[in-house]
């Protein structure tokens, strides 16, 4: 089980939070024209990256805040976590 | 009956205790401290089961955890447990075991048969012989194969005992009380690090309780006893007996399982049967220490063949004879210590060693008490049928290839030495990459991957100075980064005797025309040959060839098999041990409880249970509840005699000609405020939002970005910046996590605030022709009249003193009102509506008529909004709006979404109007149509109308808006069922929707 340092509430395990996906993925702009690939691409297409992944989780049970998670899908080490407002640099 | 391999002046056991206890019937005595297994050798119980395959006689191998035969079926206080091994079940007063595997009976065992037969059963057995024919297989071979290969019976009963979970941080987590388990504990303890030291024998000290050792002074065993006692008095420190650390997992999670019970005859009151720990450890030590490997040689399964260290355990702890004549038959140094302890206790033990000329310190001991030693020799193979009666013994060349002339030597057991084999389990377990080591033939840890290191003989070190040396080093290093405390702790003196170089041997060939048995894996039966056909059947990579023979597959994990199949399949091969490479280590290291695994998540304590604030008042008038996700809503309330079908009928026929209420307060409920709280449902919801004024209530439905429906509900503008969202029962918590998905990543420049208010708000839905006329009994002060409350309308009342919202929302298609209060008024205003709903003749109503009122209706609910169909399927297009944007409207182009001839909701009656077609039936238009017959859709919810009094369905129809007239056939496999139907409008009742707005 992973444990997952929250930027609101510090160190909490895995079992609190719900996984939310790719984080790079930015959705298209409202009231803009979009092909039809751009619109696939956020809502379908996902590398499925095998190394440092930045991905969203939202603590459900805790403070419910969404936040940034960088981590290795193959040996699930977390490198840095970050609030849903932070730059990634 | 006597304990007549018992022996004076040694062991552990209390012999002031005496315990009876029964095996296959017949009742032995043992002492407290005892397990099982040694309780049994020393009446001289040598077979104890019968192997999986070939049913051929079992009895002990080891001592302890990797023991792969002694599995037995427990009896204990009126419950059974099977898979118990012997060699870890602590004997009690009253304790019963029976042998598994046999039928009839351990001596005489029918599935025997198979070893005759066993030029059948080779490698890959089952998957050649029974698949064909296919028919077969369920009536004859798996039947067959279940009886003749089961080990042991799962209870059926109800299990009473309680098991628990625990949840644990500390700074260092240490697996195994031998030498470097105590050494680093005892070290990082003095630092003042929280410590947690696991040891999963009733006893601490692992091999110093056996090893003829001294340490400052002590012997090895008084000197693990004063350190276990120290600790037990540190306030920072944890130390747990009976507990296997059984899985490494991910960020330095281990799981440990704590049996508290199963050594006593009964669980005392309070008290768990075991205790599962979920510990996150900052640090992990491994010191699970080594188990000995056999060395391979014909008919090595016979009761009386066992590990020398096994041996040596069973006489130094439990002070028990594994037997009187005694073979030791070893390839190092080990084989000779077992004899010595022999010697010491009077029997005179024969010692074969494959080496030529070996000198140490401890042969030169074992020459000293006169030990009949024989080099270059090796046993050929046991003799003996249930138990060892002799063995044949040869010299052996230099080269291991050539055997010397077979001599039979009288022996009542044989005690083999391979040599060692580091415990890597939890190690690798963790994602340390091992590696092997060549010096003494087994894999050792490599490159730590997560904060864990492996100490000690795990770490295939195996002298006790190097031991204690590196132990207490690390525990007091790696205590010093996480509490900067550095307490010197002075090594104390070790004596220990040095060993030479063991034997890189582990199988002795057939002699000329003998075909013996030689066992790899002793629980599964798998021999060399069955490794030798594998590799000619072409299987190659090492997982192949443990699945195909089940090689390491049995209860034990093959915890004294695995290396031997390697060197096997790396001698075959032509490779080297490490090319092979080893098959994954996966938890559990041993097996655990179900039930400790579930915790006390059983029964109603599996999920949690919500009720309403108006349960209790439910429970009382009969109501028949039904789960909703983890609410319990009332289905309907029973009158008399009456079953579901009358009882809902009669609720739903009362809400179309009276009034009747409902237990709303599942509905999701969101608050939701700030200045931009219109501009987030306009872009959420797929209506139009920014106009809706103070006061009113609107329906809306909300779409994942990929077109697809999420849910549907009404909002209502309360104030200024102030909503009141609803949700389905089911997705509230899903549209919560959705809503702020979007504010805190996708558009946190809306300045908005929501929050779940679904436990806060008691809601009834007030439904029927007469639901006015109560409501402006129940509010007197308030104008609820069509003009002063108009359908979709919203105001604030005064319920008897009590603040109430009053919405005017209908999901029933009647005249209906939905009332608010806050949960703790629940209760009142439910005995206050049904009070004063007396003389309109109001009837509380369930789940299944809400369901009959709003089918009829033709509203969509979950089974059509189930997550494949856009707002068209659903005739909800009406709402979708063409000139703003929202959430998932780009994905509405879709091009199969926009096809001519989308699927939509239709209704369906049966031409009889009499049958009722059951959910999940599929539409055909031929019902004679050969299989598979295309379905054109399906039913998504059916009732009984009470409008038109017949049967009445929903169903999401390929084209159903051009099918309305058509007549089609509902096909239910499952029920049997064909049943002609016509298609028709899913609006079946009121389809101008009048009586919401009359
Ligand atoms: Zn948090």
């Amino acid at each position: 089980m992973l444990y997952i340092n929250c930027p609101h509430c510090g160190m909490r395990s895995q079992n609190e939070f719900s996984y939310g996906g790719d984080a790079s993925v930015k959705r298209p702009e409202l009231n803009k024209e979009v092909s039809d690939q751009e619109w696939d691409n956020f809502v379908y297409n996902r590398k499925s990256l095998r190394g440092k992944h930045l991905e969203l989780w939202q603590h459900i049970s805790g403070c419910r805040q969404w936040i940034k998670v960088e981590r290795d899908t193959a040996t699930h080490e977390i490198f840095r976590t970050f609030k849903a407002d932070e730059e990634v640099a | 009956m006597t304990q007549a391999f018992r022996i004076e002046n040694s062991g552990l056991i209390n012999r002031d205790k005496k315990l009876s206890f029964k095996f296959n019937g017949k009742t032995y005595f043992g002492y407290e401290g005892d397990t099982l297994a040694s309780a049994l050798l020393a009446n001289g119980v040598h077979l104890v089961g019968r192997s999986f395959k070939y049913h051929r006689p079992r009895g002990f191998f080891g001592a302890g955890v990797d023991e792969p035969y002694a599995v037995v079926q427990l009896y204990r206080n009126g419950e059974t447990e099977p898979n118990i091994k012997a060699t870890e079940q602590e004997l009690f007063e009253g304790l019963e075991a029976k042998s598994v595997n046999c039928w009839p009976s351990v001596n005489f065992d029918i599935g025997a048969i198979n070893n005759f037969l066993k030029i059948f059963l080779p490698a890959g057995f089952y998957y050649k012989t029974f698949m064909w024919p296919k028919s077969f297989w369920y009536r004859i071979y798996e039947p067959f194969i279940r009886k003749a290969a089961g080990l042991g019976v799962a209870s059926i009963k109800h299990d009473k005992e309680r098991y628990e979970h625990k949840y644990e941080y500390c700074d260092l987590l240490i697996a195994g009380s031998g030498p470097s388990g105590l050494a680093s504990a005892y070290a990082a303890a003095k630092n003042g690090a929280k410590v947690i030291l696991a040891e999963d024998k009733p006893r601490f000290g692992g091999s110093l309780l056996t090893s003829d050792v001294n340490i400052g002074n002590q012997s090895g065993k008084d000197w693990a006893e004063g350190i276990i006692a120290e600790l037990k008095t540190m306030p920072n420190v944890v130390v747990k007996n009976r507990s296997q650390i059984f899985g490494y997992y991910d960020h330095n999670m281990l799981v440990m399982s704590e049996k508290v019970s199963d050594h006593l005859p009964a669980t005392k009151k309070y008290h768990p049967n075991k205790r599962l720990w979920y510990i996150r450890a900052k640090e992990v030590l491994i010191s699970s220490g080594s188990i000995e490997r056999p060395i391979v040689f014909g008919n090595n399964d016979t009761p009386g063949v066992i590990l020398s260290s096994a041996a040596k355990e069973y006489l130094k702890v439990y002070g028990v004879l594994v037997g009187r004549k005694p073979l030791v038959f070893t390839n190092n140094d080990s084989g000779y210590e077992t004899a010595i302890e022999f010697k010491k206790h009077g029997v005179d033990p024969v010692v074969l060693d494959s080496r030529k000329n070996p000198e140490s310190e401890i042969i030169d001991e074992a020459k000293n008490l006169g030990i009949n030693i024989k080099n270059s020799y090796v046993v050929v193979a046991a003799q003996g049928y249930k138990k060892v009666k002799s063995a044949d013994i040869a010299s052996i060349s230099e080269d291991k290839k050539q055997l010397g002339k077979i001599e039979n030597i009288q022996c009542d057991c044989i005690c083999v030495s391979g040599f060692w084999t580091p415990t890597i389990h939890l190690t690798s377990q963790s994602g340390n990459k091992t590696k092997f080591k060549e010096e003494i033939d087994a894999f050792v840890p490599g490159q730590s991957k997560q904060n864990e290191i492996t100490l000690g003989a795990a770490n295939g070190v195996f002298t006790l100075e190097e031991t204690l040396k590196t132990s207490f080093k690390a525990g007091s290093e790696l205590s010093k980064k996480i509490t900067e405390n550095d307490n010197e702790i002075a090594i104390p003196n070790v004596v220990e005797k040095k060993s030479s170089q063991h034997d890189k041997f582990w199988c002795v060939p057939l002699p000329k025309g003998k075909n013996y048995k030689r066992f790899l894996d002793f629980q599964n039966d798998v021999a060399v040959s069955d490794i030798e056909i594998a590799l000619r059947e072409g299987y190659r990579s090492i997982e192949h060839v443990k699945r195909y023979t089940t090689l390491g597959m049995a209860t034990d994990q093959g915890k004294t098999s695995n290396l031997n199949g390697l060197q096997l399949v790396s001698e075959i091969e032509n490779k080297v041990v490490p090319a092979v490479g080893h098959t994954t280590f996966r938890p559990p290291y041993t097996p655990v409880s179900i039930g400790a695994i579930v915790g006390r998540e059983v029964g109603k304590h599996s999920k949690p249970t919500r009720k309403s604030p108006m349960h209790s008042w439910h429970e009382k008038n009969n109501a028949v509840f039904v789960d909703a996700g983890v609410w319990l809503r009332p289905r309907y309330y029973k009158r008399g005699n009456e079953n579901l079908f009358e009882g809902s009928k009669r609720e739903a026929k009362n809400v179309r000609t009276n009034v009747g209420v409902c237990d709303v307060t599942t509905l999701g409920k969101i608050d939701i405020k700030g200045p931009d709280a219109a501009e987030l449902l306009n872009r959420v919801y797929t209506n139009a939002w920014l106009k809706l004024p103070v006061g009113k209530a609107r329906y809306g439905v909300m779409l994942r970005e990929d077109g697809i429906v999420m849910d549907d509900g009404t909002t209502t503008r309360i104030s200024e910046n102030h909503y009141h969202m609803t949700t389905t029962t089911a997705q509230a918590a899903n549209v919560l996590s959705h809503l702020e998905y979007y504010l805190q990543l996708v558009w946190p420049e809306l300045n908005v605030n929501v929050v779940s208010t679904t436990e806060q708000w008691a809601g009834a839905a007030i439904a029927g022709p007469k639901s006015r006329d109560l409501l402006q009994k129940l509010f007197p002060n308030s104008d609820v009249s069509n003009e002063g409350l108009p359908f979709m309308g919203y105001i604030e009342g005064d319920l008897f003193g009590v603040k109430a919202r009053i919405f005017r929302i209908s999901f029933s298609g009647e005249l209906a009102y939905e009332v608010n209060v806050e949960s703790d008024y629940g209760n009142f205003m439910w005995e206050k509506i049904m009070e004063v709903g007396e003389e309109f003749k109001i009837q509380p109503y369930g789940t299944e008529a809400l369901s009959t009122l709003r089918i009829e209706m033709g509203h969509v609910a979950g089974s059509e909004l189930d997550g494949r169909t856009i707002p068209y399927d659903n005739a909800l297009e009406g709402l979708v709006s063409k000139k703003k944007d929202f959430i998932g409207k780009r994905s509405l182009k879709r091009t199969a979404f926009t096809a001519e001839v989308r699927q939509r909701v239709v209704g369906v009656v049966p031409l009889d109007k009499q049958t009722s077609i059951p959910e999940g039936s599929h539409l055909v238009k031929d019902d004679k149509a050969p299989l598979p017959n295309p379905k054109l859709g399906h039913i998504s919810a059916s009732c009984w109308s009470v409008e038109y009094d017949n049967p009445f369905s929903l169903a999401i129809l390929k084209d159903g808006k051009n099918m309305i007239g058509q007549k089609l056939f509902a096909m239910s496999p499952l029920k049997n069922k064909v049943i002609p139907v016509e298609i028709v409008s899913s609006h079946y009742v009121d389809p101008k929707g009048e009586r919401v707005r009359s």
